[in-house]
């Protein structure tokens, strides 16, 4: 076919379409084309003398275009290029632009030489089940070997470079009743349901409305459907209620009629795009009511080697012609099995294409289409099936095609004739698209007449019309969907248009089509023509005892490429049937997952990218810790200083520094993310004493308490100290990325179980900035800053809080300490934050100040012993583990988590206990997380390590089996290059006493 | 994605916009003596659900609203939901009555005292 015109001229009627006064030019691998505007890329290539557009994904054979729109298997191509290349586009949807480049896929070097095509020829050592039967052993060759070779030969075009320039949205909206497809059956739907005022939504994947109207034959009113058509689509887009959406696919079906849409903006204009005009929308919509009018999509029927460029649907080659003006080839055949082939055949007639004849499997069919087409001169032959393709140029050219009798069910093929013909249009007839139907659970039941499966039950509210429906007749398709539309919009006084119903003769199921010659032998019956699934294919995991559909469609890929079986599904369970002599409802059903089509990553995180990726949470000293530091940790949405390197140091430099000025001089922590909830009540006390495991209601006012919180599992889940503001009011705080997951958790305990209780619980993390002021100088700090607080040991000892003023700022002072040391943690209203914190670091200035990060922070914990929920704990580790029983009331009657802590599994020896470790050698820090081995078994993990600069060692926690039993005793980590030993010790390093923090 | 009405606020929302806290009417046996409590009962407060095929019970908690915790019975097949209900209650009469299996079992002996 190459370099020969195939673009029909206009007298000829043909090219609805095509604007021919704007041609536009485009390059398919790297030649320059030229098309019109109106044109898909496959047309533009097609009247370009180009059949073959692709390499199939497993045997690398080459393929043309099958079908007419977005169930496309074959034509996928990449389009653009760089950041902007889109790879595995179908081609017959892609609308062409001036300039587009355009690529073939699955190809290498070349599309017409293909090094990959060594696996047709070795077709015999691939059969079903090869990657799992081949690949399996050794497992050493999966990584340097298999992988590499799969990779190279398989995968579906490529990847785009660098960053998506282009923007994406995301858009919500509720209406009354969505309507899917912008066919016939779908205008009369959203005609009815709009004429009482409902909000309708309507939406068609294709840049217009109206489906197959102007490729169909019947007449509407008396005038053809394409007018018809039109006038519908006009009077929707001026209704103020009705959203009419084109090139807008309706990708999945959800729970209580929530449907996302996938809307492509400018993908068909580059100039929407570069002005700013996002590309892509994914609508998400919440439907009173779903109408489906999605249509059909036609099958093909299987012969040998139907996979060869130029055997395509009839729908296909219809549409080549009526909308683009494309002659499929310069002599066609028409294989068929129902009465719509003859409209094919009629229109390539008109248009002066070629036919070399229909041959029609069915006896002796009769109806009007069939004699109007024997009367414009068109040879029927029927009884008869393709048997095959003879071709040449490597298969990319078909010279002529084999006919047999046809008896179904019967073997091989003895008696063909050859009849000369470039190109095949096949009709198997027509399948219901039923997949949105499918994606929430909608039932489908087999339709002998029409051999297919179509819609039964759905419990949505959720109605299917038309030839989505298995109603393929013109005037059903119009009754359906006023009549859907009306039940969803209330009854509506409309003029219902008439149609001369005209009897068509019944289509007669055809899978398989015997060939002549040794079997799939040079003689392949494509089943799935995008992952290479052939007849023998199926068979063969018939014969090895795939009996379930669902195991065959695993073993042999059917219908699990991206097109998801809208071709080969219905086909294959016909194949197998005939394979098994079972009925196809036997055999088993099918169903269908969203999306209905692929659609762009981009579409899916919409504005969610860079900045706006995620939203962080920021202190009110934010600013200045960004301002000295660019080292920060996330910690849950919070983003806080890790540490704050001066000068040229390094972080471990920093680190080290900031936890001695601590222990030394004076440190102050942003502890501002802490977690901090207000619980108040009469009933707040007896509230605290059962969420925690130790005892709160004999807490005095002024005073704070460290607690533990489990779950009801007898879990470590929280820990953190809570002061007693007043008799009915305390101020719990909890870990910095708990604080949410608490606040939750005792909500969730008062209002579900505990309701008698009077209490509220109000998070106040935000209203407050809370800083920690630590080490030996710190109550020299405070004084300079000046307070109404007594701020003596006497007056204020540790584990006590005040209220009252520093430095004229109103705050609340509690004494505790998580670095060991002498410390204040000061709180005061967030808007206060930065102002404090600046005083307070003037204030500190002939003390030493300097602030710590969070690694300062865990290290000066970690030298105390103190552990870290999330850290020392994972979930399944008991207060008892982290040597905390003395945290566990024996006396309070009942709190979460209480009876599981005696749970025999908890209780019983062996268990794993926090301990410390020190590595033999002292400059060793082992690696979080290490493994203990001890006799081939693992005894063990590391939970916490650090460098301690205070005791110039390495320091480590770790979670040993019976390890609060084995003080002394060594264990070693085997690591990937080495082995590192430690002693088990006493988890607390420094200061075992508490002198430190006790003046 | 299911859409849930609140009965406490009444905002009908996304399901994002609440949290499943699971099945309902869950008894926890009072703590006081764990004597009192067999391994086997705890486990079962823990961990045994009920899993029907049809109407369910279940907490939900209308997490981006008004914070309060409420019950729904819901088909697991259908995914209707049947009734929202305070979460200090059970469920209306008619539903007790029609539920299956190991609920019917569970309502029997509740539906007097409603
Ligand atoms: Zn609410």
């Amino acid at each position: 076919m190459t370099g020969k015109p195939y673009r029909l001229p206009d007298d000829s009627g043909a090219g609805r379409l095509l604007d021919r006064s704007k041609p536009l030019s485009f390059t398919f691998d790297g030649k320059k084309m030229t098309g019109y505007a109106g044109d898909t890329l496959a047309s533009a290539v097609m009247a370009n003398g180009r059949r073959v557009m692709g390499r199939s994904f497993k045997y690398h054979r080459p393929r043309g275009l099958i079908t007419m729109g977005s169930e496309e298997p074959n034509a996928l191509v990449g389009v653009g290029t760089g950041s902007r290349r889109e790879p595995n586009l179908r081609a017959t949807q892609v609308e062409l632009f001036d300039g587009m480049t355009s690529v073939s896929q699955n190809r290498w070097p070349s599309l017409d030489f293909d090094v990959g095509i060594i696996n047709n020829h070795m077709s015999r050592l691939f059969p079903s089940g090869f990657y799992y039967k081949t690949f399996m052993w050794p497992k050493t060759f999966w990584h340097k070997v298999y992988e590499p070779v799969i990779r190279n030969a398989a995968g579906l075009g490529v990847a785009p470079d660098g960053v998506d320039p282009d923007s994406y949205e995301q858009v919500h909206v509720h209406c009354d009743v969505l309507v899917v497809g912008g066919g016939v059956a779908g205008l009369a739907a959203a005609q009815a349901a709009a004429a009482n005022g409902k909000r309708v939504m309507i939406c068609d994947e294709t840049p217009r409305l109206g489906g197959i109207a102007d490729i169909s034959n019947e007449l509407i009113d008396g005038k053809s459907q394409l007018d018809w058509v039109r006038e519908q689509a006009a009077s929707l887009t001026a209704a103020d209620n009705v959203h009419v959406m084109t090139r807008a696919t309706v990708i999945g079906h959800y729970h209580h009629n929530y449907l996302m849409i996938f809307e492509r903006l400018t993908d068909h204009n580059p100039a929407l795009a570069a002005a700013g005009a996002p590309r892509h929308r994914l609508w998400k919509v919440r439907a009173g009511k779903v109408i489906l009018a999605s249509g059909a999509s036609e099958r093909t029927m299987t012969f040998a080697n139907n996979d060869r460029p130029g055997v395509m649907l009839s729908s296909a080659a219809r549409t080549l012609v009526e909308r683009y003006g494309v002659a499929p080839g310069l002599m066609g055949l028409i294989f068929a099995n129902n009465d719509d082939a003859y409209i094919t055949a009629l229109s390539l007639k008109r248009s002066g294409v070629g036919i070399a004849r229909i041959v029609d499997v069915r006896e002796n069919p009769q109806s009007e289409i069939i004699t109007a087409a024997q009367d414009a001169g068109i040879e029927t032959m029927f009884g008869h099936a393709v048997a095959g393709v003879e071709t040449s140029a490597g298969g990319k050219q078909i010279d002529a095609v084999k006919i047999a009798p046809y008896v179904k069910g019967r073997g091989r093929v003895v008696n063909e004739i050859t009849v000369p013909a470039d190109f095949i249009a096949v009709s198997g007839g027509w399948n219901p698209v039923a997949h949105l139907w499918c994606h929430n659970g909608g039932k489908l039941q087999w339709d002998d007449t029409l051999a297919c499966f179509k819609p039964k039950s759905h419990d949505d509210d959720i109605a299917i019309v038309g030839s989505a429906n298995g109603t393929m007749d013109l005037a059903g398709c119009l009754k359906e969907g006023y009549a859907a539309g009306e039940k969803a919009g209330g009854k509506a006084r409309l003029k219902k248009p008439r149609v001369v119903v005209r009897k068509q003769a019944p289509v007669e199921p055809m899978w398989f089509s015997p060939a002549t010659g040794k079997y799939n032998e040079g003689n392949k019956h494509f089943i799935d023509l995008q992952n290479d699934v052939t007849a023998a294919d199926l068979e063969l995991a018939q014969r090895e005892g795939y009996e379930s559909v669902e195991h065959t469609k695993r073993y042999t890929t059917l219908g699990m490429a991206t097109d998801q079986g809208k071709n080969s599904n219905v086909p294959g369970m016909g194949i197998i049937a005939e394979a098994t002599g079972k009925a196809v409802p036997e055999v088993g059903t099918t169903t269908f997952r969203p999306p209905y089509t692929p659609f762009s990553f981009g579409a899916i995180a919409g504005t969610q990218r860079g900045k706006l990726f995620h939203v962080i949470r920021r202190t009110a000293v934010y600013d200045w810790h960004t301002s000295q530091t660019s080292v920060m940790e996330p910690v849950g949405d919070w983003r806080r200083p890790y540490c704050y390197p001066q000068g040229g140091e390094s972080q471990q430099d920093a680190i080290n520094r900031e936890i001695l000025n601590v222990r030394n001089n004076v440190g102050i922590l942003d502890a501002s993310t802490l977690g901090k909830i207000e619980i108040k009540g009469p009933d707040a006390g007896e509230f605290l004493n059962r969420m925690y495991t130790n005892m709160f209601a004999g807490l005095k006012t002024g005073k704070c308490r460290y607690g533990l919180m489990m779950n009801e599992m007898g879990f470590l889940m929280d820990d953190g100290v809570t002061a007693k503001l007043a008799d009915d009011h305390y101020l719990m705080h909890t870990t910095s990325g708990g604080a949410d997951r608490i606040a939750a958790w005792l909500e969730e305990w008062l209002q579900t179980e505990w309701y008698d209780l009077k209490v509220y619980v109000t998070p106040v993390t935000e209203q407050w900035s809370q800083f920690a002021i630590a080490g030996p100088n710190a109550r020299k700090v405070l004084e300079k800053l000046g307070s109404d607080i007594d701020l003596s040991h006497e007056a204020l000892p540790f584990m006590a809080m005040a209220t009252g003023d520093i430095a004229g700022f109103p705050v609340r002072l509690f004494r505790i300490s998580f670095s060991g040391e002498l410390s204040f943690e000061v709180a005061t209203p967030a808007n206060y934050g930065q102002d404090l914190w600046d005083k307070i670091l003037e204030a500190g200035k002939e003390f030493g100040i300097a602030p710590y990060g969070t690694e300062a922070l865990h290290v000066l914990r970690a030298e105390k012993g103190f552990i870290v929920v999330g850290d020392e704990t994972d979930g399944t580790v008991t207060p008892h583990d982290v040597g905390m029983s003395w945290a566990v009331s024996k006396k309070k009657p009942d709190y979460i988590g209480k009876r599981s802590l005696e749970q025999a599994f908890l209780t019983e020896p062996g268990r794993k206990q926090l301990v410390g470790l020190a590595t033999t050698d002292p400059n060793e820090v082992l690696p979080d997380g290490a493994p203990a081995v001890e006799s081939g078994k693992l005894t063990g993990h590391v939970t916490s390590s650090y460098w301690s600069p205070t005791l110039k060692r390495s320091i480590a926690m770790a979670l040993v089996k019976n390890g609060s039993e084995r003080m002394g005793e060594k264990i070693s980590f085997p690591l990937a290059d080495k082995v590192i030993e430690a002693e088990i010790v006493d988890p607390v390093f420094y200061d075992k006493e508490g002198a430190r923090q006790n003046v | 994605m299911l859409e849930i009405k609140c009965p406490v606020c009444g905002v009908v929302g996304e399901e994002g916009d609440f949290h499943g806290g699971g099945q309902a009417h869950i008894t926890r046996p009072a703590t006081d003596n764990p004597a009192n409590i067999s391994d086997e009962a705890q486990r079962d407060y823990l961990f045994m659900r009920h899993n029907p095929k049809g109407l369910h019970f279940e907490r939900w908690r209308c997490d981006r609203g008004c914070g309060k915790w409420f019950h729904a019975a819901r088909d697991t097949v259908t995914n209707e939901f049947k009734a929202y209900y305070s979460i200090r209650e059970l469920p209306p009469v008619e539903l007790m009555k029609a539920a299956t299996g190991s609920w019917a079992e569970y309502f029997k002996d509740k539906m007097v005292t409603k």
